[in-house]
């Protein structure tokens, strides 16, 4: 049953399976598994079930909405679902339900998708294994004791562990990257501004971008494609058409030129990591690409600066969580006490470490000195990849310097931060990037190349990935769960 | 004026945050109609629910470039939002959208007119906001068990415009916060009413010795919520820190509140204690870059300013300086007393007096029934500027007195009807013919011996008891001026 969209629908069109049956299907192995791998806080059976009989009748009749119609998805619990509780993964929000959807469910809805429910992740965002969610830790499907990866874990494990067939994710400072690496599966950030970020509840909403996570390239193209596009709610969001990624794919990479940055091959970095990504490039030469090594000598400082913007933006974002008109109200005497009582109840650890390093850095005195200087940083980021990218079409890296670790194995912040080295400057520049799996390391965990781009262009990054995808067999390979 | 208010100069500088005269708000499609019903005019935008994001509301830029270009103000190419953070259960994000580093305009300046002649009074800066909810405590705020909080306010648009600390006095501050209301209004930005909460200002004050060329300690003071007040709140803070240097204290920087109904400022909080609002950038907004186009097709729209209309009705009306300033209430009221003008221009030699005439009956008739600074009221006025001039074109002719042109006015905005129509309906036209004038007069003075003895004895007052009575014979209804001149006849023919 755990088969990639495109093939479910080709199904539908068949009449081989109908909407309904598939989201039985996984239904029953959410029932079944997801008590192990954890990957949901809220699975939505009856309006799934509904979206789904609505999806049959119009395939019945030959005529579906697009090519998700009736693809059963998940979606990570940061974005709002009008009617269906939001809780981003805290007990500030544990009962909270929107009045209102996110852009993104809204075009899901209007393309058929049957919304399964609603997946784990790290506190607003916070976090890269899915261990600091107030409810449960997520595991990864590959190995039970191991991280599958975060903040939108819950999303890649779904997906990996046959709990959806798509899902998506947001993407903050590789959010959705890193746990498709550590899940083995395709993850993509989009270019920002590509994707409305109208209802999703912002982290850092300069970095912010959501994205889809996917069981091959194919599928990836056809999530992006159907939540792409400017939205007048969003005055970030890019007016600029949306190309047709899927028809895009098989272009190859045949004379492109692909960067290769001395700066994402680093000491500490896992052997197996480097082999695997070599050898990945490798295939891609034979394909007919040209490498070429790249110079972005900033990535040093990216982390740091990304330390000061996204506290200091989430400090900002998080303040109105103040018990006052929705989520946690804990009683006190007056406004402040209820108020203090509220965020330090509602609030987890990391969430207030990141709100007090924020606040600090946006305080009278010391702005120019952190925020000023981290958007400095963050300038010259974007520079050295338009520099970049004015010799080379994309750049091909590791999603990560390490596979999926164990549980509890990172409990100092510092080295929990470290694992998103690779792909924060890809939110800091805003270019689009998507992680897809190059291999194993011995001990049986996915690792994942990641391809980065122009800004906007998502179609030559998942041409790229697409052709590396096709000329491999890693896809074929699936974590056995029971 | 004690020692103390002669050794110190005062220095003010306001603040004043108005209320644009959007449809909807600042960065949602929420109406903004004042007085609806609590948290009904809201949406999970303006109420700062997670997720939602903010759209500048184009309409509001254009008023406030509107306002800047009115004040003369560089209204920068690009112009940026910032959040302004600070904890307050009616502000939904905990964090204002405003502006800081980068606001729409700069550098701007207004006159107005005081004792002694003009003074210019510098703009600093001019930039939008959007406004906070509002609380309703049950009885005080000390002793309340539960506040509640309406949002409808929550995201209306907000022009802040901060002035120069160039202001000399608290009646200069008072004037120029009246100035500075009738430039609004004129533009049609704001309606200025500021006991709904439409204009607001806060003062910032600060003493230094006479001749001295630095600032003093300033103290901010906040809820000026009428010219009254205003004038009244920086007459006590000025007495306050003019005692306390004296006294050989030093004034503490910090921010007051002024109580109106026991008429003193108290403290709020301290230097010490002030907010540190963290800005920074909106990241979810883009730079707002300001067409150059679309700022001069907002210069050409600009309507004629109070100050420039002022000076040209002296110039070329020769109305007083005080008509004039009353007129300026409103643009509508300028526009009425225009259009009646120009339905009753001043023809050549005849009429000279005309736009004087006109100015006392709308000073002293219209106003007294409708408030001069309602546009509304004035635009709908029951009698229309034709009509007006239809009454005094009565006058002139003498159909009519002008004590039953009173009463035609009364008439006419009870009934909407024009003057000729009451006045025929009514029969209240002037008695004119000489012949029948000549016989009420020939009565009354074989009524009044005696007055008309006197009158020969040299008792000139006399006459006056005479037209009195004649007037009163005919109801009002006779031509003063025809009646003095042929009791004038009368009584030195025999």
């Amino acid at each position: 049953m755990h088969r990639p969209i495109h093939e479910l629908t080709d199904a539908f069109r068949r009449g081989d399976l109908t909407p309904s049956a598939a989201a039985e299907a996984y239904l029953a192995r959410i029932g079944a598994l997801d008590g192990k791998v954890g990957a949901y806080l809220t699975v939505v059976r009856d309006q799934a079930l509904a979206a789904a009989r609505e999806s049959d009748q119009r395939w019945r009749a030959g005529s579906p909405r697009g090519p998700l119609d009736g693809a059963p998805v998940a979606v990570k619990d940061v974005m709002c679902t009008s009617g269906v509780r939001t809780t981003c993964g805290s007990k500030m929000l544990e009962h909270f339900v929107p009045p209102y959807d996110a852009t993104t469910v809204e075009r899901l809805r209007a393309a058929g998708v049957v919304i399964l429910g609603k997946t784990n992740m790290d506190e607003f965002a916070m976090g890269s294994s899915t261990e600091h969610s107030a409810y449960h830790p997520t595991r990864n499907p590959w190995d039970l004791t191991r991280v599958p990866g975060g903040s939108s874990g819950g999303s890649a494990a779904a997906v990996a562990g046959g709990l959806a067939a798509g899902a998506y994710g947001s993407d903050t400072g590789g959010s959705i990257r890193q746990p498709a690496a550590f899940c083995g599966v395709v993850g993509m950030k989009p270019t920002y501004g590509r994707v409305s970020r109208y209802g999703l509840v912002a982290l850092a909403s300069s970095l912010d971008q959501i994205g889809p996570f996917a069981q091959d390239v194919t599928d990836t193209a056809l999530l992006l494609g159907a939540v792409a596009g400017h939205d007048p709610r969003d005055a970030t969001s890019i007016q600029a058409p949306v190309p047709d990624y899927a028809a895009e794919l098989s272009k190859g990479v045949d004379g492109l030129t692909l960067g290769l940055p001395d700066e994402y091959f680093i000491d500490g970095m896992e052997p197996e990591i480097e082999r695997a990504v070599r050898a990945a490039i490798d295939v891609l030469k034979g394909l007919g690409a040209r490498i070429e090594r790249v110079s972005l000598p900033t990535t040093r400082h990216a982390l740091a600066a990304y330390y000061v913007i996204l506290p200091a933006e989430a400090s900002s974002n998080l303040a109105r969580y103040d018990g006052v008109r929705y989520g946690l109200r804990v009683a006190g005497r007056d406004f402040i006490e209820m108020q203090s009582k509220t965020r330090a109840a509602g609030f987890g650890a990391e969430v207030k470490r990141r709100i007090m390093l924020g606040t600090y850095a946006l305080s009278a005195g010391y702005y120019d000195a952190y925020y000023g200087k981290a958007q400095s940083v963050r300038t010259l980021v974007r520079r050295e990849f338009a520099a970049a990218f004015a010799k080379v079409d994309l750049i091909v890296a590791p999603t990560t310097p390490n596979v999926a670790f164990k549980h509890g194995e990172k409990e100092d912040p510092l080295s929990m931060y470290l694992n998103d080295t690779f792909t924060i400057p890809g939110n800091l520049s805003g270019i689009p990037g998507v992680s897809v799996p190059c291999g194993f390391s011995t001990a049986g965990l996915p690792i994942g190349l990641q391809v980065l781009g122009r800004p906007l262009d998502e179609a030559r990054v998942l041409r790229a990935a697409y052709a590396y995808e096709q000329a491999t067999t890693w896809r074929s390979r699936r974590p056995e769960l029971s | 004026m004690t020692d103390a208010a002669t050794r110190y100069e005062t220095v003010i500088g306001l603040e004043v945050h108005a209320q644009l005269s959007t449809r909807s708000k600042m960065f949602c499609g929420c109406p903004t109609t004042f007085g609806a019903r609590p948290n009904t005019q809201t949406c999970p935008v303006c109420l700062g629910m997670p997720g939602v994001l903010p759209v500048v509301n184009r309409r509001a830029v254009e008023l406030a470039i509107r306002t800047a270009l009115a004040f003369s103000c560089r209204v920068n190419e690009a112009c940026r939002f910032a959040r302004k953070h600070y904890y307050y259960p009616d502000m939904p994000k905990n964090y204002q959208i405003s502006q800081y580093e980068e606001p729409l305009a700069e550098d701007g300046f207004l006159e107005i007119d005081v004792e002694g002649g003009a003074r210019t009074i510098g703009i600093q800066r001019l930039h939008l906001e959007e406004d906070v909810g509002k609380l309703l405590h049950e009885g005080t705020l000390e002793t309340a068990q539960a506040s509640l909080v309406d949002f409808n306010r929550s995201g209306v648009a907000l022009m802040e415009t901060v002035s120069r600390p160039e202001l000399s006095s608290p009646e200069e501050a008072a004037t120029y916060l009246r100035a500075f209301r009738a430039v609004l209004i004129f533009l049609g930005v704001c309606d200025g009413n500021m006991e709904e909460g439409s204009l607001r200002c806060d003062a910032n004050v600060s003493l230094r010795p006479r001749g001295s060329a630095t600032l003093g300690t300033k103290v901010e003071i906040k809820n000026l919520n009428s010219f009254r007040n205003v004038q009244r709140a920086l007459e006590f803070e000025v007495r306050r820190q003019a005692q306390a240097l004296e006294a050989g204290e030093r004034i503490v920087q910090e921010t007051r509140l002024w109580e109106a109904d026991r008429s003193y400022t108290r403290s709020m909080r301290s230097k010490e204690f002030a907010h540190d609002y963290r800005y920074f950038p909106e990241p979810d907004l883009v730079p707002l870059r300001v067409d150059r186009r679309w700022v001069e097709e907002i210069r050409a729209g600009l309507p004629e300013l109070p100050r420039a209309w002022r000076q040209r009705a002296v110039a070329q009306y020769g109305l007083p300086a005080y008509d004039a300033e009353v007129l300026t209430q409103s643009r509508a009221l300028v526009d009425y007393y225009e259009a009646a003008l120009r339905e009753w221009a001043p023809a050549s030699g005849a009429g000279a007096d005309r736009p004087k005439v006109l100015s006392n009956w709308i000073m002293s008739e219209l106003l007294r029934v409708l408030p001069g600074d309602d546009e509304r009221a004035i635009q709908s006025s029951p009698i229309p500027p034709r009509h007006l001039v239809g009454l005094l074109g009565l006058i002139e002719n003498s159909t009519i007195s002008g004590k039953i042109a009173k009463d035609v006015f009364q008439k006419m905005f009870d009934s909407g009807q024009d003057a000729a129509t009451i006045v025929e309906r009514d029969g209240l036209t002037q008695v004119a013919d000489e012949g029948a004038l000549g016989q009420v007069i020939e009565s009354v003075m074989a009524a009044n011996p005696k007055a008309i003895e006197d009158y020969r004895r040299g008792k000139k007052e006399a006459k006056g008891a005479l037209v009195g009575q004649v007037m009163k014979a005919t109801r009002g209804k006779a031509n003063p001026a025809l009646v003095n001149r042929l009791l004038e006849d009368k009584l030195s023919q025999s």
